[in-house]
């Protein structure tokens, strides 16, 4: 089968690679019908996280049909149309029963190596290095899927994939986003980047019923699309992030923060981000947290801090006494996406929201190693990816 | 000399990694160089060769696009020629040292130069052709979105904390 792979920093190619087959009776054999590049493959992409080995298949946001189910898998049968969470959860440990599947304590099957870089394992990923089980990734056209009675969401026939594929990953995870901030209505929510988490985040935090809602970017495609989904935008490069949300809070800053960028933030005319971009050239730092200093800066005491952008390591000069003092409340994570599919399918069938807005190009998986290049860059408005085999 | 982009980006990162190696022993040993390549040059333009080994080497590492330092390398490779001719001494134990030493520079810069034609951004699927301010994802306007997904009820273990919440919450005296 052909499948995306990764051969380092920059270099994924598509490549002829061998079938996967069922290797556990719960597993299951998906055939993708599509498949979408997130953002936090471009961290793979930009040589950013740890634990990648050269011909590592990626990607995590898939669905297909499924083609193969093993004896035990009582849940799917051959013919079902599935979306797949990008987070492989047991169903059974003492975390997945809590609902906490992000970190499910079975289902990353190099648990050692993930106990010595973050303490404790989190969950399976697909695609996403060997610190998170090293699966085999969805930007391939076939996936076998573990633990397959557990994670699929079935769809139905009317809803197109474009509707239904960001399920799996970037619709529940801006709506977590937005859940975490545990939104009242008297409340402005501040987004940091409008890439597509971002704009799911905004949409989620409107369905929410905040106040308001501001979206800090500097694309102007990005900050349209938010712009069209009901945000004030601000453009980074143009204006103060921190003038503008005083402005637009009476002086007293956003109640809720959310981080929707992650580990490689930019920033204009700051010498934080100068400082962060030296120190990783030359691997003092992993990650550059300029969106976390200014979410802590700009937020109101006794605010919350939203975290789904994605970090891997370590960051430096984070004002620990403004986020101490302030009485902040952090909340981070991977999406416990199993908690929000469900509700969230039946908004997309009750017609509340069109996931499918957020897509500005299609290609074939062939076409991928260039789009991946596109996305990074934002080149020609590129929002968000869709590929098909 | 042609290569596929794939192969142009991974001898892009080989030339990037050869000229910081080749910038650091220009600065520390510019002696050592001259001798090797057989010509009698000063060491402070060996050191400034270094400089700039160095510069478009790290340029060529980190920069997302690294056509254009491909290019630089290319200028770099014709100083380098240039210096190399003027520089020989006329000796009959250096002459094949320059000689070798031009050939291996020659081959570098057909490798830089093939690396930076086969670099350019590849043809891609071009976006479809929607204007971004249609792509709301509602059905009616946004402000008629706003809190309908309420009434949600949040989960426990990510409400905000009691202690945390506006007090008192409903104005009345605890």
């Amino acid at each position: 089968m052909r499948a995306l792979c990764w051969h380092g920093k920059k270099d994924i190619r598509c490549e002829t690679v061998p079938d996967p087959g069922i290797e556990h009776p719960r597993d299951a054999i998906i055939k993708m019908s599509c498949c979408a590049i997130c953002g936090s493959d471009l961290h793979l992409f930009g040589g950013f996280m740890m634990g990648m080995k050269a011909g590592d298949i990626v990607g995590h946001e898939f669905m297909g049909e499924v083609v193969e189910v093993g004896r035990d898998n009582k849940a799917l049968k051959v013919g079902d149309r599935v979306v797949v969470p990008f987070t492989i959860t047991c169903g059974e440990c003492e975390q997945c029963r809590r609902g906490n599947f992000s970190v499910c304590e079975r289902s990353n099957r190099n648990k050692d190596l993930a106990d010595k870089a973050f303490g404790h394992a989190t969950a399976g990923l697909y695609g996403y290095s060997h610190l998170t089980g090293g699966y085999p990734g969805g930007q391939a056209e076939y996936i076998r899927v573990p633990f397959a009675d557990c994670g699929p969401v079935k769809v139905p026939d009317r809803l197109s994939d474009e509707q239904v594929l960001f399920l799996g990953d970037i619709f529940p995870t801006g709506w977590q986003a937005a859940v975490q901030c545990d939104i009242q209505p008297t409340d402005t929510v501040a987004i940091w980047g409008a890439g597509p988490v971002g704009q799911f985040a905004v949409r989620s935090a409107i369905l929410l019923g905040a106040r308001q809602v501001v979206v800090i970017d500097r694309v102007p495609e990005r900050l349209a699309m938010a712009a069209a989904g009901g945000a004030v935008t601000i453009n980074f490069d143009k204006e103060s992030v921190l003038d503008r949300l005083q402005e637009l809070t009476q002086g007293k800053g956003p109640e809720k923060c959310i981080d929707a960028v992650g580990m490689e933030s930019h920033a204009t005319r700051s010498l934080d981000a100068l400082y962060d971009r030296a120190k990783q050239a030359v691997m003092l730092e992993t990650d550059r947290p300029h969106v976390l200093r200014e979410m802590i800066y700009v937020c109101r005491p006794a605010g919350i801090l939203s975290i789904p952008g994605v970090y891997g390591g370590l960051v430096d000069k984070l004002p620990m006494g403004a986020l101490m003092n302030k009485g902040l409340t952090v909340r981070t994570g991977q999406t416990h996406v199993g908690r929000w599919t469900h509700d969230l399918l039946r908004r997309i069938e009750e017609g509340q929201i069109d996931p499918s807005f957020v897509v500005t190009h299609r290609g074939r998986l062939e076409d991928g190693p260039a789009l991946y290049e596109t996305f990074r860059d934002k080149h020609d408005g590129c929002i968000k990816v869709v590929l098909t085999p | 000399m042609t290569m596929t982009r794939d192969e142009a980006v991974r001898t892009a990162r080989g030339l990037g990694w050869f000229s910081v190696g080749l910038g650091v022993v220009e600065l520390l040993a510019p002696h050592a160089v001259a001798r090797a390549t057989g010509t009698r040059h000063d060491p402070v333009l060996v050191r400034a060769c270094g400089v700039r080994e160095l510069a478009t080497g790290i340029g060529l590492l980190c920069a997302r696009d690294p056509e254009p330092w491909l290019w630089a390398r290319v200028g770099g490779d014709a100083l380098d020629l240039a210096a190399l001719a003027a520089g020989r001494t006329g000796r009959d134990d250096d002459r094949w040292r320059a000689g070798a030493t031009l050939a291996a520079v020659a081959g570098v810069t057909a490798v830089d130069i093939a690396c930076a034609r086969a670099l350019p951004r590849r043809a891609t699927p071009a976006r479809d052709d929607h204007d971004d301010r249609d792509r709301s994802g509602w059905p009616e306007p946004a402000e008629a979105m706003r809190g309908r997904a309420l009434p949600f009820d949040v989960p426990p273990d990510l409400r905000v904390p009691e202690l945390l919440r506006p007090y008192p919450t409903d104005g009345s005296p605890t």
